[in-house]
């Protein structure tokens, strides 16, 4: 069997290899992605580790790389433009202030003073600077301010150079710009255009600068990607080698890894690859050891196996060696998905959109959302639910609400009006809905139809009480049989693992129980589906089922078949007879084995008196924990055979609800519109159709399908892994630059 | 009679899946997860298909029909 049927045999081996060519060993293992490295240094904290001081500078640069997109020598360049583009800017806004300056300064032309300072100030300084002012001039003093921006634009007009000093030292003090302007408005006008024209300069400059940066950080993100790939694995190297082993000489470093036993060969080589590249004389060395420890779990998939392996590993990844659901699960959670979701017509859909998905998967990655990754992963999970809805849907022969009539109905209505059958025209006008009689004879023809739900049900109005009774049942004999199969994997398990004591202890009580019980009800459903009986005579499974549990055969009409009370009372006595088998089976023989063990080790102890009361201690604590634990194991799976059971009824309930929304948007959205006689009706029916497709891909094929899926993976989980798998192991996670690469 | 032909049809049909198309898959990696695939499609689809008809077999009671159907089927159903 391949190794996707059980989790690959793992060895841990040791590994000798120079420290020169430590890095591009490890690189050659990477590129690999085979091998897992344990740390050998697990009490060491993260600071105290040997290339801790590389790991950090690895850190450092994709810091860097990851937000201000330099790197060494571009760092300068970058640094210089971004000074220039400062400069260059702060003249800019000063060429504005004059700007605003000049213009509002003509509107002050009327003052007669011929001294005046001219400046601009900031908006929220100008009322101290307004205060201060005529506290020092009493008023010698005439000021004009304008607010264009941010900044105030003000003019003083004075008598006197001397006052205007000391108004120049105030501004100062306040950092007010001034700038000097002139005093007939011709030159003004000169100040003003060429104080334009540099603004128009200006302009253009700062545009080319921009550009230029522009144009050196695209040339530099070109690289980034490839850079931070190679800061990436240079990280990865340097961590893996922390976790190694350097001796006292300084020159040999030592690995221990997990390893798959079918890759040993290729590892070899990618270590002599990795020394050669490194032009070190010696090759590495291999050295497979013994170890006591639980290897961890590989399950080599490929691309359609990923996903299903993925959804087992998140319930729990199994113990080493313990047989991988996986496999089973890839046909199996399709077709209870389908069961539940049952529409031909949704199906086809949702098979179609799977295989969208399946061709244009890189397109679909690139784009880089979070819930579309989660689609495209599980592309082919999609791909195999809709064709089994298909399946299933043909099955219960309904498609979009609808069904087909391929081999014509077993039911025909003719028999049962004169003279054959009870009705005459009268009747028809009497009552709105007749039941048509299976004993009235050519009313059933006796041959069922062919393949799937006869489609009269689907027009008929007591169609849910034939459905729900064929539904229940079909979900019963579904939940039985997964069961089954479950616990069979069981058995599978303890013959791997040579555990034959548990086969007879576990696995034998535990079939006898449930097929007893459960196999003996999926008989009673079969007999009485196959048998021709009365309808009034035609005894409640459920109620025989409960009575048998009771030992209650006091009422009429209680049996299916002649022999049937000896046989219930049988079954019922076997499976209660398990109970106890289960419970006190494997922990009485435990107790007598260590018991033997204790006393044949006793003469021999004497010196070993101390080890052997230890053992003797925890041997008592260990034989109530096995007691407890089997009493858990019983009760878990007794209870839960009949809870388990009655849990796969979801299998009708959901199918059940999907046909129900699928008939409601035919009979409220679409029908509607196709009754519509007028002209209008037409494009009434367009629109109408454009909101019955989205409320179908909303409600029907979003909604339900994830509730079926979620369902469907629930019963996996629980209903079905509960009979055989422990899911207790950890997952191989080798070092690999393709894995890191895909998780980005 | 005419229950037979389907019973064997369907049958063979499932049983072909499962029993026969194993034996000629190629070698490969990846064989025993197909084989395992086509064994539990066929049983899983061949039991479906039993249990819907098995459960038409023998009815205990018919479809009850609204009278406009019912005059409908008697004209165009043979």
């Amino acid at each position: 069997m391949d190794s996707f049927f059980r989790s690959e045999e793992m060895c841990l081996v040791q590994l000798f290899f120079q420290t020169e060519s430590a890095h591009n060993c490890i690189n050659e293992l990477g590129h690999l992605g085979l091998v897992q490295f344990k740390d050998l240094n697990p009490g060491t904290v993260a600071f105290q580790r040997r290339f801790v001081k590389e790991v950090k500078k690895c850190e450092e640069m994709e810091r860097i790389l990851r937000k201000y997109s330099r790197f060494d020598k571009l760092e300068q360049e970058l640094k210089e433009i971004n000074s220039n583009r400062d400069t260059l800017r702060q003249n800019f806004t000063q060429l504005m202030e004059i700007n605003h300056l000049l213009k509002v300064f003509d509107a002050f032309l009327f003052y007669l003073h011929d001294r005046f300072v001219a400046g601009v100030i900031k908006h929220e300084r100008f009322p101290a600077f307004e205060k201060i002012l005529w506290r020092l001039f009493h008023g010698n003093f005439v000021l004009r301010h304008e607010d264009p921006v941010k900044k105030d634009v003000f003019v003083v007009f004075v008598q006197g150079d001397q006052i205007r000093g000391k108004i120049r030292k105030l501004c100062d003090g306040f950092h007010a710009s001034m700038y000097p302007c002139p005093n007939n408005a011709y030159a003004r006008k000169e100040m003003r255009t060429n104080v334009n024209t540099r603004i128009e300069d200006l302009r253009l400059v700062l545009k080319r600068t921009e550009e230029f940066r522009e144009t050196t950080l695209t040339a530099a993100a070109a690289n980034l990607q490839e850079w931070a790939s190679k800061v990436k694995k240079m990280k990865a190297i340097y961590y893996t080698l922390n976790l190694c082993n350097i001796d006292i000489t300084q020159k040999l470093i030592v690995a221990e890894i997990w390893c798959p036993v079918s890759d040993l060969n290729s590892v070899h080589t990618a270590l002599i690859h990795g020394s050669e590249q490194s032009g070190s004389s010696l090759s590495p060395v291999v050295n497979r050891i013994q170890t006591q420890q639980t290897p961890p779990t590989f399950n080599r998939v490929n691309s359609f196996t990923s996903g299903f392996q993925s959804i087992i590993d998140a319930y729990g990844v199994g113990n080493y060696q313990e047989i991988n659901p996986a496999p089973y699960t890839m046909v199996t959670f399709p077709f209870l998905f389908a069961v539940m979701f049952g529409d031909c017509g949704h199906g086809l859909v949702m098979t179609l959109l799977a295989l969208w998905l399946i061709l244009h998967q890189e397109h679909f990655r690139k784009l880089k959302n979070e819930l579309i990754d989660m689609l495209v992963d599980g592309r082919y999970i999609i791909f195999l639910m809709g064709l089994f809805s298909i399946y299933t849907g043909l099955i219960y022969n309904d498609c979009f609400s609808k069904s087909f009539n391929v081999f014509g109905s077993s039911w025909s209505v003719r028999p049962m009006f004169h003279p054959h059958g009870p009705w005459t025209n009268d009747t028809l006008h009497d009552s709105g809905h007749l039941h048509l009689d299976p004993l009235v004879s050519g009313v059933y023809s006796g041959n069922p139809y062919p393949f799937g739900v006869d489609p009269i049900w689907n027009i008929a109005s007591n169609k849910l009480s034939f459905l729900n009774s064929y539904k229940m049942k079909m979900s019963v004999i579904m939940g039985v049989a997964h069961m089954l199969f479950g616990v069979t994997l069981s058995l599978v398990n303890y013959i791997f693992f040579r555990n034959l004591k548990d086969v007879a202890l576990q696995f034998i009580p535990e079939v006898i129980f449930m097929l007893s019980l459960f196999g003996y009800l999926i008989f009673l459903i079969l007999y009485k589906w196959c048998v021709v009986m009365k309808s009034e005579s035609a005894p409640s499974i459920l109620l025989l089922f409960i009575n048998m549990m009771l030992f209650d055969y006091s009422s009429e009409g209680t049996v299916l078949y002649r022999t049937q009370k000896p046989v219930q009372i049988f079954l019922v006595v076997v499976a209660v007879l398990m109970v106890p088998w289960l419970l006190f089976a494997k922990p009485l023989l435990l107790y007598r084995k260590h018991k033997q063990l204790k006393f044949l080790s006793l003469p021999f102890c004497l010196s070993l008196f101390f080890g052997v009361k230890k053992a003797f201690v925890s041997l008592q604590v260990s034989m109530a924990d096995i007691f407890v634990y089997q009493g858990i194991h019983t009760i878990e799976y007794c209870l839960g055979c009949i809870s388990n059971t009655a849990s796969y009824l979801r299998l009708w309930a959901l199918s059940l609800a999907h046909a129900e929304l699928s008939e409601v948007l035919w009979k409220m959205v679409l029908q509607v519109a196709l009754r519509v006689t007028s002209g209008m009706g037409s494009v009434l029916l367009a629109v109408t159709f454009a909101a019955f497709a989205v409320l179908t891909v909303t409600i029907l094929l979003v909604m339900e399908g994830l509730s079926a899926f979620l369902h469907a993976l629930r019963l996996h989980w629980v209903e079905f892994q509960n009979k055989f798998y422990k899911g207790s192991g950890y997952k191989f996670t080798p070092l690999s630059f393709n894995r890191m690469r895909d998780m980005q | 009679m005419a229950f037979a032909i389907p019973m064997v049809i369907v049958t063979l049909f499932w049983g072909f899946v499962g029993g026969v198309v194993p034996w000629f898959i190629p070698k490969g990696p990846n064989r025993g997860v197909v084989i395992t695939m086509l064994v539990l499609t066929a049983v899983c689809c061949y039991l479906f298909w039993l249990i819907a008809i098995l459960s038409q077999l023998n009815p205990l009671f018919g479809p009850a029909l609204s009278n406009d159907t019912i005059w409908y089927l008697q004209f165009h159903w043979r």
